[in-house]
């Protein structure tokens, strides 16, 4: 077996055998998604509608934002980077091989969600698997990039717990699981812009649930591909292998390009909004 | 032992305006196990890991088998083993994983029977976690020298070990030095460094205080040989024989001790001194000053 897949095997089976990790790839999002599947059809039979898109969404935000960076965190703080460099271990292997176990394990929470909700709850299947899996990829892509990123640029466990949840929680609220993207408020439709969540939902929406998107789906798709492949890029580019070097090749406040790709939808998406906004308060 | 394995010329760390290491300059040779000592803070860390390419060098030159290890780390990892103080593994990951991970990276077949021998063979599907410190420092150790590394780093190699492993690890460093392996010692037991090491370097706020072997450095201090002598009638637990080149006397447990500059002197007097007294001699033991000994009196002193 090859370095790279030796420690591949190592990670993925790490996902299972940590407690923590467990709770954060399987026990939190399917307990969370068993919970919301009993609970709210009862409240809101519209809720079965998101079952699928709004739980896959969830668990892959649960396992790679807070499940991914604290253990990189923790695995600096512990020298075990520094033994890793000694040992020939690549930088770009100690980022990209956790995040594809992670990817690994949410595409099988991702499963287990496909094939149970139809059958216990009564909750629509996706009408094209190919760009629902495509989606589902492209948000873990997405986040795991974020994740890592978190992980490389937090400086310890405490403030790593902030930034993911700074990302976490909006994303759990405006993300569109909760509500619809086509009903937030302006401020708060254009925050939601920035977050992998709300372009997964309207890509679910779009392409594979048979749904209407709120805007271009493909375009969603593309951001969530390159949101992540250009966060993790950041992350590489500023790791380090241990917390007491001061040799780091780029400020932490750089992580923030991170957004960039997100961003960019404001600049379609605004000008739009300004022009609506014109129409509605026109200059006396 | 005359090929130059690891060399430092005119070697300087700093941290800020902080001097860490301060223009020191040593060779080590093919074979050879070069104990480093120094207290807290003398600079060895930070020798050692601008060695093995954790740091870069503020000043100076540095080679590890011909490997300038701030420029090409990457060839660095297959010449160098090291046994880092903190272990430095996943919390999760079992003996054998991490054999199986370290090696694959090396590009070498693992080596269980290293563990079977440093007395891992029963726990070698134990997370990390559960290990006792003596035993992570035994995983520690067969990792650093399973890919044969020409090059062995051991930071504090037997803190945390019993006697028995001790002595399996001290015997596992004359293979390898046999095998022409050579060793850079880091340590703060001095009867260790002693013992096992072919030459000694001591370090003090970034200096090089002394660089020898250990019975040469030893030689060259002050320090006083110390002459217990126990006779059968115990003429001599009284002061009143003039004994030459002692500067201190005193009585414990029916022996007279003596603290010699000259040690020839002291010892063939007392002797005939006994002789005279028409005793017998049922004790003498004569023991040199330490390296520790040589050590306090070098940190306390200063730089010389």
């Amino acid at each position: 077996m090859n370095a790279f897949a030796s420690h591949f095997a190592f990670e993925f089976r790490t996902g299972i055998r940590n407690k923590n990790l467990l709770l954060m790839n399987y026990l939190f999002p399917l307990g969370l998604y068993l919970m919301m599947s009993v609970i709210m059809p009862g409240v809101n039979p519209l809720f079965r509608e998101v079952i699928i898109p709004g739980m896959v969404t969830f668990g892959i935000l649960a396992s790679t934002l807070l499940g991914l960076p604290d253990p990189l965190v923790n695995a600096r703080e512990a020298g075990i980077f520094r033994s890793y460099k000694i040992n020939g271990v690549p930088a770009r292997n100690i980022l990209l091989i956790p995040a594809l176990s992670t990817i690994l394990h949410v595409l099988m929470v991702a499963l287990i969600i496909l094939i149970t909700a139809p059958i216990f709850f009564d909750a629509p299947a996706p009408q094209n698997y190919a760009t629902f899996f495509l989606t589902v990829l492209g948000m873990a892509v997405a986040c795991t990039g974020l994740a890592v990123l978190i992980g490389v640029v937090a400086p310890n466990s405490r403030l790593t717990v902030l930034f993911s949840q700074a990302i976490f929680l909006p994303s759990m609220i405006i993300g569109g699981i909760m509500i619809p993207y086509s009903m937030l408020p302006g401020a708060a439709a254009k925050i939601a812009l920035l977050l992998p969540a709300t372009h997964t939902m309207n890509a679910f929406n779009g392409l594979a649930m048979g749904g209407m998107a709120d805007f271009y789906p493909w375009g969603s798709i593309l951001t969530l591909f390159v949101g992540g492949i250009t966060a993790f890029m950041l992350a590489w580019y500023l790791f380090r292998w241990d917390s007491t070097s001061s040799e780091r090749r780029g400020h932490p406040l750089m992580a923030l390009l991170a957004l960039v790709p997100y961003a960019a939808w404001l600049l379609v998406i605004l000008p739009e909004a300004l022009h609506t906004l014109s129409l509605m308060h026109p200059k006396s | 032992m005359n090929e130059p394995m690891i060399e430092v010329k005119n070697f300087r760390k700093l941290y800020g305006d902080y001097v860490a290491v301060d223009n020191i300059s040593f060779t080590v040779y093919k074979g050879e196990i070069f104990g480093l000592l120094g207290p807290n803070g003398a600079g060895k860390t930070s020798t050692l890991e601008s060695l093995e390419g954790l740091r870069p060098p503020s000043g100076g030159t540095l080679r590890v088998a011909g490997v300038d290890p701030a420029a090409a780390p990457h060839k660095l990892r297959n010449l160098i083993g090291v046994q880092l103080q903190s272990a430095g593994l996943p919390a999760s990951i079992t003996a054998d994983e991490a054999m199986k991970l370290f090696c694959a990276y090396h590009g070498v077949a693992p080596r269980f029977d290293l563990l079977d021998r440093l007395g891992l063979g029963g726990k070698r599907n134990i997370e990390f976690q559960g290990l006792s410190t003596g035993l992570q420092r035994r995983l520690a150790l067969a990792l650093a020298v399973a890919h044969d590394p020409p090059v062995l780093f051991l930071d504090e190699p037997t803190a945390g070990l019993d006697v028995a492993s001790r002595v399996e690890l001290h015997s596992l460093m004359h293979e390898l030095k046999s095998k022409g392996t050579t060793i850079i010692l880091a340590t703060h037991d001095m009867a260790e460094a002693e013992e096992m090491s072919d030459r000694v370097a001591i370090l003090l706020q970034g200096k090089l205080v002394a660089v020898d072997t250990p019975l040469a450095i030893t030689a060259t201090g002050a320090g006083l040989t110390k002459v217990s002598v126990n006779t059968r009638s115990g003429s001599l637990l009284s002061n009143h024989h003039p004994i030459p080149a002692v500067s201190q006397y005193l009585v414990k447990e029916q022996y007279a001790i003596y603290f010699s500059t000259n040690i020839g002197q002291t010892v063939s007097t007392l002797i005939s001194t006994v002789e005279a007294e028409g005793d017998t001699l049922i004790d003498l033991r004569v023991e040199r000053p330490s390296l520790e000994d040589r050590f306090l009196e070098l940190t306390n002193g200063g730089p010389k």
